[in-house]
């Protein structure tokens, strides 16, 4: 019994990161708002991100930057300290900024569905699509004036 | 690591995720993204990762929210869900 709680205790950033990643699964399958599924995105990545940063984290460790590598007079210990693992750190840094792009995608995507049906709710627009069936997009009807002109 | 700081800033976490997805108001939840952000900046820097922390911080909390307000004046601010 004392190793389940021990387990519990000790690596409690991970249970948090599971609790985030499944509140953003939650919100990215169940919201019918699409602003609220890109928001439930951006919780699942940050938790991913905080698994990453977890992971490297070693205890006693200090931030990975070189002790007395300007110089300064603690040059002596420089070899005593134990530093954080930096590979981590660099791939989520690189994946913040993925993470951005994808949203920034995904908002201009959701102004156009906007403009195009006037409404964020999946349910209205996916009634909108079926009542305009079978040529339901402005691409669809725009192509059809062009080939009526054309005409 | 200082763990009750650690353990403080895990259970606001939590409890600013639930909250986002679950108000109607979308500039509300918009907000609290963004202080959930700044709260993982915050776990970030105390966990000795001080580049993601305040890239987090700058991108996460500053780049994001201004992205999803530029979305929300163009579109509607309200929820059903």
């Amino acid at each position: 019994m004392t190793g389940i709680v021990d387990i519990v205790y000790a690596e409690y950033n991970y249970w948090i990161y599971v609790t985030l990643m499944m509140i953003g699964f939650y919100a990215m399958i169940a919201k019918k708002n699409l602003i609220k599924k890109i928001i439930g995105a951006n919780i699942f990545q940050t938790a991913i991100f905080l698994f990453y940063i977890s992971l490297a984290d070693i205890t006693g460790g200090t931030a990975p930057i070189l002790v007395g590598g300007h110089g300064g007079e603690h040059v002596e210990h420089a070899a005593d300290v134990i530093y954080t693992n930096p590979v981590p750190h660099v791939l989520i840094l690189t994946a913040i900024v993925v993470s951005v792009s994808t949203t920034a995608v995904a908002l201009a995507l959701i102004i156009r569905i906007y403009n195009e049906y006037g409404s964020l709710d999946e349910d209205v627009i996916l009634a909108a699509r079926k009542s305009l069936q079978p040529e339901f997009s402005e691409y669809a009807r725009q192509k059809d004036v062009a080939e009526v002109n054309h005409q | 690591m200082i763990w009750i700081l650690d353990i403080t800033m895990l259970f606001f976490l939590v409890v600013c995720a639930i909250a986002a997805i679950s108000i109607k108001d979308l500039l509300s939840a918009i907000i609290i993204l963004s202080a959930y952000s700044l709260i993982m900046a915050v776990v970030w820097v105390e966990m000795h990762s001080v580049d993601v922390g305040f890239t987090e911080a700058a991108v996460g909390a500053g780049i994001t929210t201004v992205l999803f307000i530029a979305t929300l004046a163009r579109t509607e601010g309200r929820s059903e869900d």
